[in-house]
């Protein structure tokens, strides 16, 4: 099945996609960090009965314990889960659908972490999705809730609406122009953190950013979604001009060239090189300096990091034979795309 | 600068978390970092910054009277301590157990302290509002005797120590 990242979606440019996540609670059970391993089967196969028994989603159950380490972090680097969901693995489960846009963690900080994913800019349909299959639950479960702070959670931070909507963008200009930080502290003040998708603090690799509301307790969904997606829209604004500007300059203009140039007949790439000439290209297609579809660079980003590539491959690959193989696939990938298009 | 975690390496990650405009810095090495989830920076979606909340509720908590921190929750056995230790709510009783003074902490993170949202259906099928019961006030009450009368017997002030004794019996008969 066609997965939800292969797709194109609303200011698709410069937005890669959409998350909004749902983090519950059963009422007659202690928070999964006060659990045993047998206590924390049990509620996962409760809560598995009341998702399956709904038939209008097609949700297939992975017990965590069954992966190995690198199936489990390819999980986390297509961001199903948390990369805390990826160790201390036994008694969690996860429910994902076919084309995995729902996923579903059991037993991560909170009981129930649901989690919807959605190709662009797309914070109304994605909380949409996630409210039914939220309503669904709480008449077949027994939430832990409370009328005056809202739904409980393991970590205060989460309380209230307990609801996280971001929003991954790709920010090569305004990273270029170093005008991140600033970025960071203004949106702070509205509520809001931004930070790096891949990679470590504020040097995020590829340039690509995720952006999420931080406060829960005391504002609806709606007013929170309505929040989010007006500064991502003023933020996308900022990266085009910044582009734009950009690209007056020739040398900029020529680096795009040679980042597609490299990729395009490299026979070793580093995940980080990769990141960094695929966040170039990825600017050259937005701005149609050359016909290349951001569908398939979209994907890249997510088949190419180290983990992924070494579960598709059902072994474990030493760093210099995955950095064959990502060079392989580019390429191969970037001259099909070629062959299409001139 | 060396890494606040171990004091041994340099400090390579440097953690600036904004919360309503209050900010609060960290400075680790990249093992230490590593190990406290820092290094994987998308791990937004349940990112755990235990003792970084242990040490806000802490800070922001009410004042409590010593005796206080000896209550549990009725369901899970968590102490007060026990969650500014970990940084982490034991289960969604504790919520209600704590709740007075868990609330100027949530006024720091969140700025509002009243939900406003969707609300669950089973509202309504529990009581949302834990007031103490008769029996645990006593139990409190008794608690605080206890405490009361080690402190006398410590100062070696037999008489008032008796005289508690006597008080506790009273309440435990």
């Amino acid at each position: 099945m066609k997965k939800w990242y292969i797709e194109k979606g609303d200011q698709g440019d410069v937005v890669l996609s959409t998350r909004v996540r749902l983090a519950r609670n059963l009422e007659a059970y202690p928070f999964p960090n006060r659990l045993d391993v047998q206590s924390k089967k049990k509620i996962c196969a409760e809560i598995s009965d009341a998702v399956l028994s709904d038939g209008s989603n097609t949700f297939h159950r992975i017990d965590m314990a069954s992966l190995t380490p690198s199936q489990a972090v390819s999980l986390a680097e297509r961001h199903l889960i948390s990369p805390e969901f990826t160790t201390d693995r036994e008694g969690r489960a996860l429910l994902l659908t076919d084309d995995e846009s729902v996923s579903i963690m059991l037993c991560e900080e909170d009981h129930i972490r649901l989690q919807v994913m959605q190709a662009g800019l797309a914070l109304e349909q994605a909380y949409d999705i996630a409210d039914k299959i939220d309503t669904m639950l709480d008449k077949r479960l027994q939430y832990a809730f409370d009328e005056r702070i809202g739904y409980l959670t393991q970590c205060p931070t989460n309380l209230g609406t307990a609801m996280r909507a971001s929003v991954m963008l790709h920010l090569p200009a305004l990273d270029a122009t170093g005008r991140i930080s600033s970025l960071a502290a203004t949106v702070s003040k509205l509520g809001l953190v931004i930070r790096g998708a891949y990679g470590e603090g504020s040097s995020a690799r590829g340039s690509i950013y995720q952006i999420s509301n931080q406060i829960t307790l005391g504002i609806t969904e709606q007013a929170a979604i309505d929040n989010l997606r007006a500064i991502t829209l003023q933020i996308v604004s900022q990266e085009r001009a910044a582009e734009e500007q950009l690209l007056q300059n020739e040398s900029e203009i020529d680096k795009i060239w040679r980042a597609r140039g490299v990729l395009s007949s490299a026979r070793l790439l580093s995940a980080d090189e990769f990141m960094e000439l695929i966040s170039l290209v990825r600017m050259g297609a937005a701005r149609q300096i050359f016909p290349l579809s951001m569908e398939k660079i979209n994907e890249l980003i997510v088949r190419m990091q180290p983990a992924t590539i070494n579960a598709a491959s059902g072994q474990n690959l030493s760093p210099a034979k995955r950095d064959a193989v990502r060079a392989e696939a580019v390429r191969t990938a970037l001259l099909t795309q070629g062959d299409e298009e001139v | 600068m060396l890494c606040q975690n171990c004091g041994k390496r340099e400090a390579t990650t440097h953690i600036k978390r904004v919360v309503n405009g209050e900010t609060s810095e960290r400075h680790l090495c990249a093992e230490c970092a590593a190990s406290q989830g820092y290094a994987d920076v998308f791990s937004g979606f349940g990112f755990s910054f235990g003792d970084l909340l242990g040490g806000f509720l802490n800070e922001t908590a009410a004042p409590q009277n010593q005796l206080g921190t000896g209550n549990r929750c009725r369901k899970c056995g968590s102490s007060w301590n026990d969650i500014v230790r970990a940084g982490k709510v034991g289960c969604a009783d504790c919520y209600r157990t704590f709740y007075d003074r868990l609330l100027p902490t949530l006024q720091r993170i969140h700025g509002r302290i009243r939900h406003t949202g969707k609300v669950a259906g089973s509202v309504g099928t529990y009581a949302p509002v834990q007031e103490k019961t008769e029996e645990e006030l006593r139990e409190e009450k008794i608690e605080q005797l206890k405490a009361k009368m080690n402190d006398a017997v410590a100062e070696q002030d037999f008489e008032q120590a008796a005289k508690l004794r006597d008080e506790i019996r009273e309440l435990e008969a």
